[in-house]
């Protein structure tokens, strides 16, 4: 996520200070992801001085105000012109995990599937639970977080899919590797193969 | 009876569901203890094979265990004759299928009027009835309309006024959303949801994860058994920190 992007947008709007920032990005974004104050005052600090932001002075109680330069304008514009970056995946440790435990012997990857599977559902249903909530409401101010809900639904349920095809891989190669043992002991025969089991009487 | 606590509306105890004899016999089933109380949305998943279908089959009394008991509001299914049994899934219980399974030469009314009018309700009734069922599913404007005139999700929207028509406090669902497109299935997991909160016991059986979301719990099969549920937590502190920051 990029902080520094995201303040300098909501400066664009108008200048701001360091809480007001904080609050206005939590506000449009559901709270998903909270602000720390530290944050945003460290990145202020790195926006100054790259001369994309500028300190216009204190509001009268104390607070430091900033405003947007032209600089910051334009940085702004080739933001939201740029595609998010998909160059390098996003590190995934679920991926990394699974791909992990598939090639290392005594683990058991169904488990893993499995318990990754409820804790997903689970969250899935909390995000359907909310989305519910918040659409009944039928408050415009709403939309962002609708949004942000919606994109986390589909990406949980993404994940529960991937789980699944994952599953069916695994069951797959174990079914063919059961299928060629029986073949070797059975000497050709292929009467020990799952798919032949209604042939036996 | 107990008073306390939600009634129980659905309870499979010990159930056990075996196909064929001897070395062919396969079980469908084994020892799945389940309850599901009023107000009460399941969602049941797992791979094909699992042993959904039969679970849901034996809920409603169109297959019978061959060990374990089936209560439907605190009736046990073994002790009922096939007449009675019939009698208890016109009033008791409602099933909606992928398929809708609508009569096509009756209207919407007509088809949710159905199970009533089966079970000696005079036709006044039953189509007041029908109309408040569908009234209920979002298509009142509809109730004269015959069923090959309607959209996929209209049909399976009559699909389930004809489920929930009457006093039925026990849904089951096979796969309702399998022919729809995904804003119409959402439509349906709506009208489930409505019901289950007015009062209703819901049992989905779902391959789509978005869909087991809207339930309050998910029950996980594998090989006949079940191996895992998920409930909702409802807790927005982890909501924020599912989000990943």
């Amino acid at each position: 996520m990029s902080i520094r992007h995201s303040l300098l947008a909501l400066l664009q709007d108008q200048p701001r200070y360091g809480y007001q920032l904080r609050v206005e990005f939590e506000n449009r974004t559901g709270a998903t992801w909270p602000l720390n104050i530290g944050q945003v005052y460290t990145t202020l600090d790195r926006l100054e001085r790259d001369a994309l932001v500028a300190k216009e002075g204190d509001d009268g109680e104390g607070h430091v105000v900033y405003s947007i330069t032209p600089a910051g304008k334009a940085e702004v514009r080739s933001w939201f012109a740029a595609p998010v970056e998909r160059n390098t995946p996003p590190r995934n440790e679920l991926a990394i995990k699974l791909a992990l435990a598939v090639t290392l012997p005594g683990v058991d990857v169904q488990a893993i599937i499995q318990a990754q599977r409820v804790a997903s559902i689970r969250a899935l249903q909390d995000y359907t639970k909310a989305r519910r909530d918040t659409a009944s409401n039928q408050r415009a101010a709403d939309t962002a977080w609708l949004l942000v809900l919606d994109s986390l639904i589909f990406q949980t349920e993404a994940e529960v899919r991937w789980l699944d095809l994952c599953e069916a891989r695994m069951v797959q190669q174990a079914q063919a590797a059961a299928t060629g043992a029986a073949r070797k002991t059975s000497n050709g025969a292929t009467e020990d193969a799952p798919f032949n089991a209604d042939s036996r009487r | 009876m107990s008073v306390q606590g939600p009634q129980q509306v659905l309870e499979l105890a010990k159930v056990g569901r075996t196909f064929g004899e001897g070395a062919t016999a396969v079980a469908a089933l084994r020892d799945v203890d389940l309850t599901i109380s009023a107000g009460e949305f399941v969602a049941v998943m797992g791979p094909s094979g699992s042993g959904k279908s039969s679970l849901l089959a034996l809920a409603g009394g169109l297959d019978r265990p061959t060990s374990g008991a089936v209560f439907v509001e605190s009736t046990p299914l073994a002790g009922l004759g096939l007449n009675e049994l019939a009698r208890l899934r016109r009033r008791a219980v409602g099933y909606v299928f992928q398929d809708f399974n609508l009569v096509p030469t009756l209207t919407a009314a007509e088809n949710a009027a159905l199970p009533l009018e089966l079970d000696g309700t005079s036709a006044r009734k039953a189509h007041r009835q029908a109309a408040d069922a569908l009234r209920q599913v979002g298509i009142p404007e509809l109730a004269d309309r015959f069923v090959d005139q309607m959209s996929g999700g209209q049909q399976q929207r009559v699909a389930i006024a004809r489920a929930i028509v009457g006093k039925r406090r026990l849904i089951l669902a096979d796969e309702p959303t399998g022919a729809l497109d995904s804003t119409t299935g959402q439509g349906v997991m709506e009208v489930l949801r409505a019901r289950a909160d007015a009062g209703a016991a819901v049992m989905l059986v779902t391959h789509e994860a978005r869909h087991a979301a809207w339930a309050d719990r998910v029950v996980f099969l594998r090989d006949g058994r079940i191996i895992d549920q998920a409930a909702a937590m409802h807790d927005p502190t982890m909501l924020l920190t599912q989000a990943g920051l």
